[in-house]
C-alpha cells in the first residue's frame, strides 16, 4: 500500500554521520575530566542523549552513576561530578546549589558543565552571581541534530517555540545558523534557498554570515541537497492546530511519540507492562502505514496478518530440508513481523476506543466546519459545551485558537465569553494564558479593520514619534490577524470534492486531513518549489503579512544543474507536525522530489497548546 | 673596491677592527657634547641630549633646559622639557628622563607624553644621585642610586615593581662606580667603593673579589659591562684595566695604560673568539683586544677630531660626536674572508671572478641543485639595511643586529617614526603576510595621524585594505582609539565584518549604546547579553531601562533573564513601560507563586485588578475580582465544612459542594457568580451521577426544562451502566435527538420506528448500523422496506 517514489527520486544523504559526531565530541568532553566520574543528566536530554550513546558507552569513558537533573539534593559520593544540561538558568541554580553545599561541608570535588547546544552567556552569569564560577568548568556539546529517522532531523529543542514567537527571545536563532552551517559543511552547500517568516529571515542570514566568515569550506563541493525552504511555525498554525488522522500523526496525538519512540502502555500490549517501540522506517510495518489515513490502517493491517497466517502456513506441506530452510532463514523475519504487527495492531485498537467514539466524530466535523467556514455559530456552541463539559483544557484551548484563525480573530462578546467559560472550568490562572495567546496571536478578538487604520493615522497625527511608534506597533499586532480564509481561497486549501474523497488512493496532500483541508504550509512549500521562487505570491504572502519576510536566494553558477536536485531540505523552525510531514512525503512521491526535514522540534496542537498555557508550579 | 680593506685594523690573533663613519651629524648643539646629558637607543635607535646646566646650577624657572631628540642622523624634533638626571631608552623606544625626585617621565620618539612613574618614596625624599636604564630580556629597567646611597631598580618600566637593594654595610660617600648587571633573569647593582667591590641582589650585599685582580688597586673608576651582560671590564685609578666574566670568577685578560677618566664600552662581535674593550679618552680611541692565552693586550689606537659618545651595541659600539657618527666593529668573517688580502676563500675568489666577467651574480646559475632562496633573501635584506640607513631614515643597523631585531621590530620602529610608506614599501617588497604586513602598519600608522579627518582615514585604510582575509579592521580600530582617536575607531568598525570583534572594542570605547544595536544587529544573544550586563553596571536603572526600551529585542532577552532570576527588575520594567497589562499578569502570577498566605494573594490580585484597570482591561480586572471573592470564599468554605476548596477553579468550586451533600450552596455560589445555567445543569448532571443519587437527579431533572436537553440525561446514566435510569429520560429526549437516545439504551427496534416516522435517510442508516447479526434482523428489514418506499416516493 505504501507508495513507491519514483524510480528517479535521489537517494537521501546518509545522516548517521551527525550521530558519529555527536557521539565523538561527547566522548572527547567526558575524557576532558579524566577518571571516574558521576554524570547529571536533565530530563529533557536523556531520550536525545540514548540515541548518540547509550549507557555502556558512557561506562566505557569512566561516567560511574548516572543522575536526573531535578530539583533534589544530589547523594552522589564520587569525587568528580559531570553535568549535562540545556543552558537553562534554572539548570545553573541546581548546579550552584550543589557546589554551595559542598562548599558548606567543606568538601571539594571537581565540576564540570556540559551545555548542549550551546552555553549562553546568561548561564555563566548566574553561575558568577551565585559565586561558582570559579569553580566549575564549563564546556559546550555542539549536539544539535538528532536524525530520528532517514529524512528527519530534530534539534529537539520544544522550548523553542515558546521563546521565540511569545517571549521574542531569539536566543535560539544562532543554534539554528550553527546547525544549517554543520548541514551545509557535511553535506555541500545549498544551491536555492527560500524562506518565509521572521525567524526564518534571521537565521538565514546568520548562517551566511557564518558561511562567509569561514568561506572556503563549501566551496567547489558539489552541492547535494538543491533546495532549502525554511518557514517559521506562526505563518501557519491552522495546520498544527488540527487533529491529526494519519497514523503517525494520530498516535502522536495519543500516546506522544518522544524522540522517535513512544512507550505503549498495558491498553495496547494487551499485557502488563508497557513497552517502548521505536518507531521509525527500520520498523517495517510502521514503515508501511505511517503516512496512510487512520481509515485504511486497520484493513492493512489486518491483510498483512493474513500474509502473515499464509507465510506461516506454508510449513504444513514442509519436507524435513525445507523445515530446516525455513527455520532458519525465513522464520525470524516473519516473527519479527508478527511482533511489530501485533503491536500495530494493539495500538490501533486502543486508538479506535478512543477516537472512534462519537465525540472524536463530532469534534473532526467541527473543524472541518471552521476550515471551511460554515455554521460558525454552531461550532462555537459546540466550543462552549466542550469547555462547560470540562472535556479537557488544551482541548477546549485548541478549538478556541483554531475558530479565532479562521475566522481573523472571534467576536468580542464569543471573546468574552468563552474566557469567562474557560476561567470558571479550569481556573483563573489561564487570564495569563489568554495573555500569551493573544501576544502570539493564537486567540484574538476581532477588531473592525477599516476604522482601524483610519484611526491609526489619526492618533499618530496627535502623539509624539515614540509613542507613536508604540501605537503603530499595538496597531501592527491587532493588524497581524489572520486572512485564512482568503488565503484558503487563493490557495485552494479546501478542495472541491464531487462525491466521496478516496483516501485510499488520495489524489492530493489534503488527505492527511481526511480530503478536506491541504496542509496551508505545505501547500506554500508547493507553489515556491513550482515557481522557484515567491513570484505572483505576492497576493498570498500579503495575506499572510509577511510581505517583507520572503526571501529566495540562488547561487548563480550552474543554475541549471542545481536546480535539477530534487533532494529538498524544508527547515520548520517552531516545530513541525507529523501530518505536515505526510503531506509532503506524498508530494515528493508525487513529483519525484524527496524531502529532508529538519525541525526545532517534532510538534502538535497539545504541544503548542501546553507551551502556551500557565500552569500552577 | 680595492680600498676596502683601507680602513682595517689588524688587531690581535685573527681579526680585523673597522671604523668607518655612518653619517655626518647635522644636529645643531648649542652646547660642547660634554655638558650635555646625552643618550642613545640601541640597535640604532635615536638620539636625545639635554643641556646638563641650567636647572644644576641656577634654579631660576626663566632658563630652560632643552631637551632634544635626534634620528642616529641628527635631524629630528627638538622639543624642551624639564630637570632630569639621567636619560635612556627603553627597548620600545620610550624616551625615559629619571627626574631629581625619582618621578620618571615616558615620552615618545616625537616627544609626546605618554606617561609618568615614580621610584617610590624613599628615592623622592632622598633625590636622585644617579640613575641608569638598562635593558633585559623583560624590558627596560631603571636602577636609581639615591641621595643616602641606597639603591632601587625596577627591572622592567612597563610592569612597574620597585625593589630596593639592600644596604651597602659602611657606605659614607657614593660609589665611585657602578653598573646594573643581568644574570640569570635577576637584575644585579655591581658597585665600588675605592677598592672593595659589592654585589647587591635582591636579599644581600656581598664584597666580591674579581678573580686574579693585581694587587696594589686603590680604587676603581670605571666598569663596562658588555651587550650581553656577559663580560665586565674594571679600570682602576693606576690605569689597570681587569676583564673578564661579569660574574668575575674568570679573568679573560688583563693590562696596563695610562689612561685616567676613561669612558669606556665593550666591543665584540657575537661568537667571536676575540673580546675587545674599547676605552675612550681625551679624544682618544683605544681598543684593547685580548688574548685569551696570553696576558698581554694589544691595543689599537684611533684618534678622534672631538669629544665623543659612545654607545655599545650587539656587534660593535657607535660612536657619535658633534659632527659625525662613526661605527667600530671587528670585521665580519665573510667580509674579511671575501676582502681580506690574498684571501683564497671560495667567497673571495667568486667575487674576483665577478669583476672579471663583469657579470651580476654571477654562478648562481650554475648552481642547480642549490636553492636560490638565502640568496635572494640575502639580497633583500641588504636592500632593507640599505634604505633605513638612508640618511634621511637614519637607522644605521649592521646584519647581524638586523636578524637579532627582526622585521617586525624593525617594522614596528619605522611606524613608531611615521614612516609607513617605507614601512609598507618594506613588507610588499619581501612579501609580507598582511596579518604580520600591511594590516599591522596601518593599525600602529595612520591612525596616528593628527591632521587628517576621521573620515578620510578610515576610508583610506579600507581602500587600501579592502575585504582581504586576516585583516582585522578592530585591531585597527583598537590601535586608533589607543592614540585616542574614538571616533576614527568607530568608523573604522564599521568596516570590521564580524560583530563580535566589535562589540568589546565598543565597550572598552564606553559606546555602549552603539555597542547594544551592533550586537542586536549580529543576531547574536549572547553578544547582546554581554553588552547589556554592562549597561546595567554602567548607566542608572532609569537610564538602562530607557535604553532597553528603544531594544525590543535585547528588552524581551533582559525580560527572560529577570524571570528567572530578579523578579523583582521585571516589576520595575513594566512599571517604568507603564505596561499595565504585564504588570497585571506579573501580579497574577505573584497570587499564586510567590505568596503564601491568603491575605497576600487577595492583595497581590487586588493590585493586580488595578493594574488591568489602568490597561484598560475590563475583561481581566473583572475576572480577578471574581477570583478574590472566589478565594475569599473557599477559605470560608474550608473553614466551615473542613475539606479542601482552596486554588479549585470555579466549576470544580460547585462540584465540590454538591459531592458533599451540599446543595444549598452550590446553588447559592452558582448565582453570585452567575454560572450559566447550561454550565450549572452539565455540572450538576454530571456530580449528581458520580454521586449515582438517581432520586436527586431525576429530582433535578424536572425542576425545569433542561437547557442541555435530556440526551446528555441519557449519556451520563449509560456511562454509570444505569439502563434503568436511562430509559427514564430516553423518553424525554426531543425528536431530534430522539434515535441516538433509543440507540443508547439499546432499544433498536424503537429507533427504528421513529427513523421510519422521520424518514429521516441519515438516522435509518445510523440505526441500521447498529443492526447486530440475528436479533435486530426484523428491524434490520422493516428499515430496508421504508427505505425502498421512500426511495418510490
Amino acid at each position: 500500500m505504501a507508495f513507491p517514489h519514483r524510480l528517479d527520486a535521489p537517494e537521501l544523504p546518509d545522516f548517521s554521520m551527525l550521530k558519529r559526531l555527536a557521539r565523538d565530541q561527547l566522548i572527547y568532553l567526558l575524557e576532558q575530566l579524566p577518571g571516574k566520574k558521576d554524570l547529571f543528566i536533565e530530563a529533557d536530554l536523556m531520550s536525545p542523549l540514548d540515541r548518540i550513546a547509550n549507557v555502556s558507552i558512557l561506562k566505557q569513558h569512566e561516567v560511574d552513576k548516572l543522575y536526573k537533573v531535578e530539583n533534589k539534593p544530589a547523594v552522589s559520593s564520587s569525587e568528580q561530578l559531570c553535568f549535562l544540561v540545556r543552558p537553562r538558568i534554572k539548570n545553573m541554580r541546581y548546579v550552584a546549589s550543589l557546589v554551595n553545599a559542598d562548599k558548606l561541608a567543606g568538601r571539594t570535588r571537581k565540576y564540570k558543565v556540559i551545555f548542549s547546544p550551546q552555553k549562553f552567556h546568561a548561564c555563566e552569569m548566574v553561575l558568577e552571581e551565585e559565586g561558582v564560577y570559579g569553580d566549575v568548568s564549563c564546556d559546550e556539546w555542539a549536539f544539535s541534530l538528532l536524525p530520528l529517522d532517514v529524512d528527519l532531523l530534530s534539534m529537539e529543542l520544544p522550548e523553542f517555540f515558546r521563546d521565540y514567537f511569545l517571549e521574542g527571545d531569539q536566543r535560539w536563532i544562532n543554534t539554528v545558523a550553527q546547525a544549517l552551517h554543520l548541514l551545509s559543511t557535511l553535506y555541500g552547500p545549498f544551491p536555492n534557498c527560500y524562506g518565509i517568516g521572521r525567524c526564518a529571515k534571521m537565521s538565514y542570514e546568520l548562517w551566511r554570515t557564518l558561511e562567509e566568515e569561514e568561506d572556503g569550506e563549501t566551496k567547489g563541493r558539489r552541492p547535494e541537497i538543491g533546495h532549502i525552504f525554511l518557514l517559521d511555525r506562526d505563518v501557519d498554525f491552522v495546520t498544527a492546530l488540527c487533529s491529526q488522522v494519519v497514523y503517525e500523526g494520530l498516535v502522536d496525538d495519543t500516546f506522544r511519540i518522544k524522540c522517535g519512540s513512544v512507550d505503549f502502555g498495558p491498553e495496547v500490549t494487551s499485557s502488563d507492562r508497557s513497552l517502548k517501540v521505536l518507531l521509525n522506517a527500520e520498523d517495517k510495518v510502521f514503515n508501511e502505514i505511517r503516512n496512510e489515513h487512520f481509515s485504511n490502517v486497520f484493513g492493512f493491517l489486518s491483510q498483512k496478518a493474513r500474509n502473515l497466517q499464509a507465510q506461516y502456513d506454508r510449513r504444513r506441506g514442509m519436507d524435513i530440508k525445507q523445515m530446516k530452510n525455513f527455520v532458519s532463514q525465513e522464520l525470524k523475519g516473519l516473527k519479527q513481523e508478527h511482533r511489530l504487527l501485533s503491536v500495530h495492531i494493539g495500538a490501533c485498537e486502543s486508538i479506535m476506543k478512543k477516537k472512534t467514539k462519537q465525540d472524536f466524530q463530532e469534534l473532526i466535523k467541527t473543524e472541518h466546519a471552521l476550515l471551511e467556514g460554515f455554521n460558525i455559530r454552531e461550532s462555537t456552541s459546540y466550543i462552549e459545551e466542550h469547555i462547560d463539559r470540562q472535556v479537557s483544557p488544551i482541548e477546549s484551548l485548541r478549538l478556541m485558537c483554531l475558530l479565532s484563525i479562521t475566522e481573523n480573530g472571534l467576536i468580542p462578546k464569543d471573546y468574552r465569553s468563552l474566557k469567562t467559560q474557560y476561567l470558571q472550568s479550569y481556573g483563573p490562572e489561564h487570564l495569563l494564558t489568554f495573555s500569551n495567546l493573544r501576544r502570539a496571536g493564537l486567540l484574538t478578538e476581532q477588531a473592525p479593520g477599516d476604522t482601524l487604520t483610519a484611526m491609526e493615522s489619526k492618533v499618530s497625527k496627535l502623539v509624539t514619534d515614540k509613542a507613536a511608534g508604540k501605537i503603530t506597533d499595538a496597531f501592527s499586532s491587532l493588524a497581524k490577524r489572520s486572512n485564512f480564509r482568503a488565503i484558503s481561497k487563493k490557495l485552494n486549501l479546501i478542495p472541491r470534492v464531487d462525491g466521496e474523497y478516496d483516501l485510499k488512493v488520495p489524489r492530493d496532500m489534503a488527505y492527511v486531513f481526511s480530503g478536506a483541508y491541504v496542509p496551508l504550509s505545505c501547500r506554500v512549500i508547493e507553489q515556491v518549489l513550482e515557481r522557484r521562487s515567491w513570484q505572483g505570491l505576492d497576493e498570498v504572502l500579503r495575506l499572510l503579512n509577511c510581505s517583507e519576510l520572503a526571501f529566495t536566494d540562488m547561487t548563480k553558477e550552474d543554475k541549471a544543474s542545481s536546480e535539477s536536485l530534487r533532494l529538498i531540505l524544508v527547515v520548520f523552525l517552531g516545530g513541525c507536525t507529523f501530518s505536515e510531514i505526510s503531506a509532503l512525503r506524498f508530494l515528493g512521491r508525487e513529483k519525484g522530489y524527496r524531502f529532508i526535514f529538519l525541525t526545532t522540534a517534532v510538534t502538535n496542537s497539545a504541544r503548542l497548546m501546553e507551551a502556551m498555557s500557565e500552569v500552577k508550579a | 673596491m680595492d680600498c676596502y680593506t683601507a680602513n682595517w685594523n689588524p688587531l690581535g690573533d685573527s681579526a680585523f677592527y673597522r671604523k668607518y663613519e655612518l653619517y655626518s651629524m647635522d644636529w645643531d648643539l648649542k652646547e660642547e657634547l660634554r655638558d650635555c646629558l646625552v643618550a642613545a637607543a640601541p640597535y640604532g635607535g635615536p638620539l636625545v641630549s639635554l643641556l646638563r646646566k641650567p636647572w644644576r646650577k641656577e634654579k631660576a624657572a626663566s632658563v630652560t633646559a632643552v631637551l632634544e631628540i635626534y634620528s642616529a642622523s641628527a635631524c629630528l624634533w627638538p622639543w624642551k622639557s624639564g630637570p632630569v638626571v639621567s636619560l635612556g631608552w627603553s627597548a620600545e623606544e620610550e624616551l625615559l628622563c629619571v627626574q631629581e625626585d625619582g618621578g620618571v617621565l615616558v615620552y615618545g620618539l616625537h616627544g609626546d607624553f605618554r606617561r609618568h612613574f615614580s621610584m617610590g618614596n624613599e628615592v623622592l625624599q632622598n633625590r636622585v644621585l644617579d640613575a641608569r636604564i638598562f635593558h633585559t630580556e623583560f624590558g627596560s629597567g631603571v636602577a636609581i642610586l639615591t641621595g643616602a646611597h641606597r639603591f632601587t631598580l625596577s627591572a622592567n618600566v612597563s610592569d612597574l615593581k620597585l625593589r630596593r637593594m639592600p644596604e651597602v654595610p659602611g657606605l659614607q660617600g657614593a660609589p665611585t662606580c657602578w653598573t646594573a648587571l643581568c644574570q640569570d633573569r635577576v637584575a644585579h647593582i655591581l658597585l665600588a667603593v675605592g677598592p672593595d667591590l659589592y654585589l647587591l641582589d635582591q636579599s644581600a650585599c656581598s664584597a666580591v673579589t674579581p678573580f686574579g685582580l693585581a694587587p696594589g688597586v686603590s680604587s676603581f673608576l670605571q666598569m663596562a659591562v658588555s651587550f650581553t651582560y656577559r663580560h665586565l671590564a674594571l679600570f682602576t685609578d693606576t690605569g689597570y684595566i681587569w676583564m673578564g666574566t661579569a660574574s668575575l670568577k674568570e679573568k679573560l685578560c688583563e693590562f696596563n695604560c695610562n689612561i685616567r677618566a676613561p669612558r669606556s664600552r665593550w666591543c665584540s662581535r657575537p661568537r667571536s673568539k676575540e673580546r675587545a674593550v674599547v676605552v675612550a679618552w681625551e679624544r682618544r680611541l683605544m681598543v684593547g683586544v685580548m688574548r685569551p692565552r696570553a696576558s698581554s693586550i694589544l691595543g689599537g689606537l684611533f684618534v678622534l677630531d672631538e669629544d665623543s659618545y659612545l654607545v655599545p651595541e650587539l656587534d660593535g659600539v657607535r660612536i657619535f660626536s658633534r659632527s659625525t657618527h662613526e661605527f667600530l666593529h671587528e670585521v665580519p668573517v665573510a667580509s674579511e674572508e671575501i676582502f681580506k688580502i690574498a684571501s683564497m676563500a671560495p667567497g673571495a675568489l667568486l667575487l674576483e671572478a665577478q669583476k672579471e666577467y663583469e657579470a651580476a651574480s654571477f654562478g648562481k646559475c650554475f648552481l642547480d641543485r642549490f636553492p636560490p632562496d638565502s640568496f635572494v633573501r640575502m639580497c633583500q635584506d641588504l636592500r632593507v639595511l640599505n634604505a633605513i640607513r638612508d640618511y634621511h631614515i637614519g637607522i644605521p643597523l649592521t646584519y647581524s643586529q638586523y636578524k637579532q631585531l627582526t622585521i617586525q621590530v624593525l617594522l614596528d620602529r619605522l611606524v613608531l617614526r611615521r614612516l609607513y610608506p617605507l614601512a609598507i614599501q618594506i613588507c610588499e617588497y619581501l612579501r609580507l603576510p598582511e596579518v604580520q604586513g600591511v594590516s599591522r602598519i596601518l593599525a600602529h600608522g595612520p591612525v596616528q595621524q593628527k591632521d587628517v579627518s576621521d573620515e578620510d582615514v578610515a576610508r583610506a585604510i579600507n581602500q587600501k585594505l579592502g575585504d582581504t582575509p586576516g585583516v582585522s579592521y578592530s585591531d585597527i580600530a583598537a590601535r586608533a582609539y589607543g592614540c585616542g582617536r574614538t571616533e576614527l575607531a568607530i568608523k573604522l568598525l564599521e568596516y570590521e565584518p564580524r560583530s563580535g570583534e566589535q562589540v568589546p572594542l565598543l565597550l572598552k570605547m564606553k559606546r555602549s549604546k552603539l555597542a547594544l544595536s551592533k550586537a542586536i544587529e549580529s543576531g547574536d544573544t549572547d553578544l547582546v547579553f554581554t553588552v547589556l550586563l554592562h549597561l546595567k553596571n554602567e548607566l542608572n536603572r532609569g537610564d538602562f531601562f530607557m535604553t532597553l526600551r528603544n531594544q525590543p529585542m535585547a528588552l524581551s532577552l533582559y525580560r527572560q533573564f529577570c524571570k528567572h532570576q530578579e523578579l523583582e527588575t521585571l516589576k520595575d520594567l513594566y512599571n517604568q513601560d507603564d505596561n499595565h497589562q504585564e504588570l497585571g499578569s506579573f501580579h497574577i502570577r505573584a497570587s499564586y507563586a510567590a505568596e503564601e498566605r491568603i491575605e497576600g494573594r487577595v492583595a497581590a490580585l487586588q493590585t493586580a485588578a488595578d493594574a488591568f484597570y489602568k490597561a484598560k482591561n475590563e475583561f481581566a480586572a473583572k475576572a480577578t475580582e471574581d477570583q478574590m471573592r472566589l478565594l475569599r470564599l473557599q477559605r470560608r468554605l474550608e473553614d466551615e465544612l473542613g475539606g479542601r476548596f482552596l486554588d479549585l477553579s470555579l466549576h470544580d468550586t460547585v462540584t465540590t459542594l454538591i459531592l458533599g451533600g451540599h446543595n444549598k450552596r452550590a446553588e447559592q455560589l452558582a448565582r453570585d457568580f452567575r454560572i450559566p445555567d447550561k454550565r450549572l445543569w452539565w455540572l450538576k448532571l454530571t456530580a449528581l451521577a458520580d454521586l449515582e443519587d438517581w432520586e436527586e437527579l431525576e429530582k433535578f431533572s424536572k425542576s425545569k426544562k433542561s437547557p442541555i436537553g435530556y440526551l446528555p440525561f441519557v449519556e451520563i446514566c449509560m456511562k454509570q451502566h444505569n439502563k434503568y435510569e436511562a430509559k427514564k429520560y430516553a423518553s424525554r429526549v426531543g425528536p431530534e435527538q430522539k434515535v441516538k437516545a433509543l440507540l443508547l439504551v439499546g432499544d433498536v427496534a424503537q429507533a427504528a420506528d421513529v427513523a421510519i416516522e422521520h424518514r429521516n435517510e441519515a438516522e435509518l442508516s445510523l440505526v441500521l448500523s447498529h443492526c447486530t447479526g440475528a436479533t435486530d434482523g426484523a428491524t434490520a428489514d422493516k428499515i430496508q422496506r421504508a427505505r425502498a418506499q421512500a426511495q418510490k416516493k
